[in-house]
């Protein structure tokens, strides 16, 4: 791999990462001392995605924005690598109304028609509206796909396997994404699910199946490359499991007293391991380090503060937008 | 008939007598659709060589190929989600939902995807797609093949529901359906298709313009006036309400009957006028009773003004049952002219 795209990874996953710590900052800063879900400047659920930032990274720098991609209930890492409007998706997490739905989205229902960027927070069910993206872009005769996102909990449900079936019967361009961070909330893989590898289902519907250990971002990189360009070249999806991590809980607030790897998730956090990476191959010094964490800070801050200044929906709008 | 819509020709005033089944009239708005739109495709169960298990995609693949009538697997959540992907890249897919009672398998890409998108981003993205489906007993379907269930999708908010009872609507609606930049739940009534293979009712064959025209989604027809009772319905109980309206005309009782067209939006304002000439209520849905279309329509009279009512409103409705298999039995609880006759006679008297 070239030490520019490697450099490209590493400075998108810092990104992601200072995003993420800034929106726990946020959601947390006026939750004390007790925690109330619903206070707040960010109130409602927050699943954020640190330690799953090599998914995100290595399958977006195979994508343009004229790509589509439908992410889940955790979707900040995939919206932010696929290159969505950082500003008015901090405001649109803030419930504002700069934000990207005006404030009747939330962070798990993230729409942005500029980068066909969309996400849902209904377990697997962000799968099958990408089949028709991707039936559109192929009808119009493009080259564009579309990435699907999923948890490894989702792929136990119905949807899942309709949707493999009928891109693969249809050959539709798309990529499925399977982030395996060994939790279903409190549930672990090995009680949710029949087979080591969710890659292994791919076979059930004759299509490519690949599992990515380590959370390996260059080999998350290698991997989806290749079922882009087999998705762009007209020869169907690809199934891609990468074993991630999730860094932190559930959702914020969760206590994760059922979580018998606690202790050594922070040994496996892959952003410090990648940085250690890079600078043992001479690609990454302390000044690139540096930058890279100061850019991101810059990016981040300022879409914070955007977010931040941006008024409250009127309540009198409530009702609006529930048709065009 | 009398129409109260201004953007479309009535039957009766149009210059064609040419008649069609409503499912012909249907597949006709689908075809000029697909013509007039290159982004109109057609996608569900068996709607290929076969047309549509109730006919209402009968030719369209001869005409216009596997590209854009596309027989899925049985997988509703997979295609009705595909059709809400392709509807948000501004495809405007027409799906096909078999029967209604099928949404079990696939309400969420229903109602938490295609009807709530465009609310969750703000307005920023559109939805224009079209949920066929086929509704309705009478047939001895048994419960899992009967219901009607528009109450449902009307209750959940962010998708038009729409509800013909006669070819001329049928067409009118599937049309203004396609060209809606919203979804559009479309419900068609399998006995009043003018299948040869079901009993079906009389009017299921009728006029119908040949040329295109859109009946305004949300805007109820008065149907047959009458100074005594409204009885406000919609679907096939517009036909047996009619029935009644005829035969109780002759004994001096005027039904003011009005098809709603619509459940959403509701035409309130059409039920207020009628119920304001009649001062007496009849609501009659081959929906279930309870917390359903029938005490909507009545709450939204009362919420105007209770002094509207000379009379108690009634209901004819399913009552909270599955419905039976045996005739005598799906009879009992469909909303039949007997049932409705005997409940306007009521109303009369009080």
């Amino acid at each position: 791999m070239e030490p520019r795209e490697q450099r490209d990874l590493y400075r998108m996953m810092v990104l992601i990462r200072t995003f993420e710590e800034a929106i726990l900052r946020e959601y947390h800063a006026d939750k004390k001392p007790a925690f109330d879900i619903g206070a707040g400047m960010i109130p409602g659920e927050m699943h954020l995605s640190a330690g799953q930032e090599p998914v995100a990274a290595g399958v977006c720098a195979h994508l343009t924005t004229e790509d589509a991609v439908t992410a889940t209930h955790r979707p900040h890492h995939f919206a932010i690598a696929h290159g969505i409007d950082l500003p008015r998706m901090a405001a649109e997490i803030f419930g504002r109304v700069d934000g990207l739905g005006k404030g009747r989205g939330g962070h798990m229902h993230l729409f942005d028609p500029a980068t066909h960027f969309s996400c849902s927070g209904i377990i697997a069910e962000g799968y099958p509206p990408a089949l028709g993206q991707a039936l559109a872009f192929r009808r119009r005769g493009t080259d564009r796909i579309a990435v699907a996102v999923t948890g490894e909990g989702a792929a136990n449900q119905g949807a899942f396997h309709e949707s493999l079936n009928l891109a693969a019967l249809w050959r539709l361009p798309v990529v499925f994404v399977v982030e395996d961070n060994d939790w279903g909330i409190s549930v672990p893989r090995s009680a949710s699910t029949c087979v080591p590898s969710n890659a292994e289902r791919a076979a059930a519907y004759g299509i490519p199946g690949v599992r990515i250990e380590d959370n390996d971002v260059e080999a998350v990189h290698e991997a989806a490359g290749a079922a882009v360009a087999r998705a762009r070249a007209g020869e169907g999806p690809t199934l891609i499991e990468v074993h991630t991590l999730r860094l932190w809980g559930h959702f914020e607030g969760d206590a994760q007293g059922y979580r018998s790897d606690v202790d050594a998730v922070l040994g496996r956090d892959p952003l410090p391991a990648y940085e250690t990476t890079l600078r043992e191959a001479g690609v990454l010094d302390d000044d690139a380090v540096e930058k890279a964490r100061h850019d991101a800070d810059d990016r981040v801050e300022s879409a914070i503060a955007f977010a931040r200044q941006s008024a409250e929906p009127a309540p009198e709008s409530a009702l609006d937008h529930v048709f065009a | 008939m009398t129409s109260t819509d201004t953007s479309s020709p009535a039957p009766s005033a149009a210059p064609s007598q040419r008649k069609l089944s409503t499912a012909k009239a249907m597949v006709e708005a689908v075809a000029a659709e697909m013509a007039r739109d290159p982004n109109v495709f057609v996608m569900g169960e068996d709607i290929g060589a076969y047309g549509g298990i109730f006919s209402s995609t009968t030719g369209l693949l001869d005409t216009f190929g596997p590209e854009r009538v596309m027989d899925t697997p049985i997988s509703e959540t997979a295609f009705i989600g595909a059709a809400v992907g392709a509807a948000v890249e501004g495809l405007r897919p027409v799906v096909e939902l078999m029967f209604v009672d099928f949404f079990g398998v696939c309400m969420d890409q229903i109602y938490n995807h295609m009807a709530k998108i465009h609310f969750e981003s703000g307005g920023n993205v559109t939805v224009p797609m079209v949920l066929t489906t086929a509704v309705g007993g009478g047939y001895s379907d048994g419960a899992q093949h009967s219901q009607c269930l528009w109450g449902t999708f009307a209750h959940l908010p962010g998708m038009k529901v729409v509800v013909p009872s006669n070819p001329h609507d049928a067409k009118g609606l599937m049309t203004a359906a396609i060209r809606d930049d919203n979804p559009v739940v479309y419900m068609f009534h399998k006995g009043l298709l003018g299948l040869p293979w079901m009993a079906r009712n009389p009017r299921a064959v009728g006029p119908v313009p040949e040329e295109d025209y859109e009946v305004p989604i949300g805007r109820a027809d008065i149907v047959r006036p009458g100074r005594d009772v409204s009885v406000v319905t919609l679907s096939l109980s517009v036909h047996h309400a009619l029935d009644v309206a005829d035969e109780l005309s002759g004994h001096g009782v005027e039904c003011e009957v009005v098809d709603l067209r619509a459940l959403v939006p509701l035409d309130t304002d059409t039920i207020l006028e009628s119920v304001g000439r009649t001062g007496r209520l009849l609501v009659v849905d081959e929906d279930y009773l309870s917390f359903g279309l029938s005490g909507e329509v009545i709450a939204r009279v009362v919420e105007r003004d209770p002094g509207l009512l000379h009379a108690p409103a009634r209901r004819v409705a399913v009552p909270d049952v599955p419905i039976p298999y045996a005739r005598s039995l799906e009879y009992a609880v469909l909303p039949t002219r007997s049932r409705i006759r005997d409940a306007v006679l009521e109303l009369v008297d009080a």
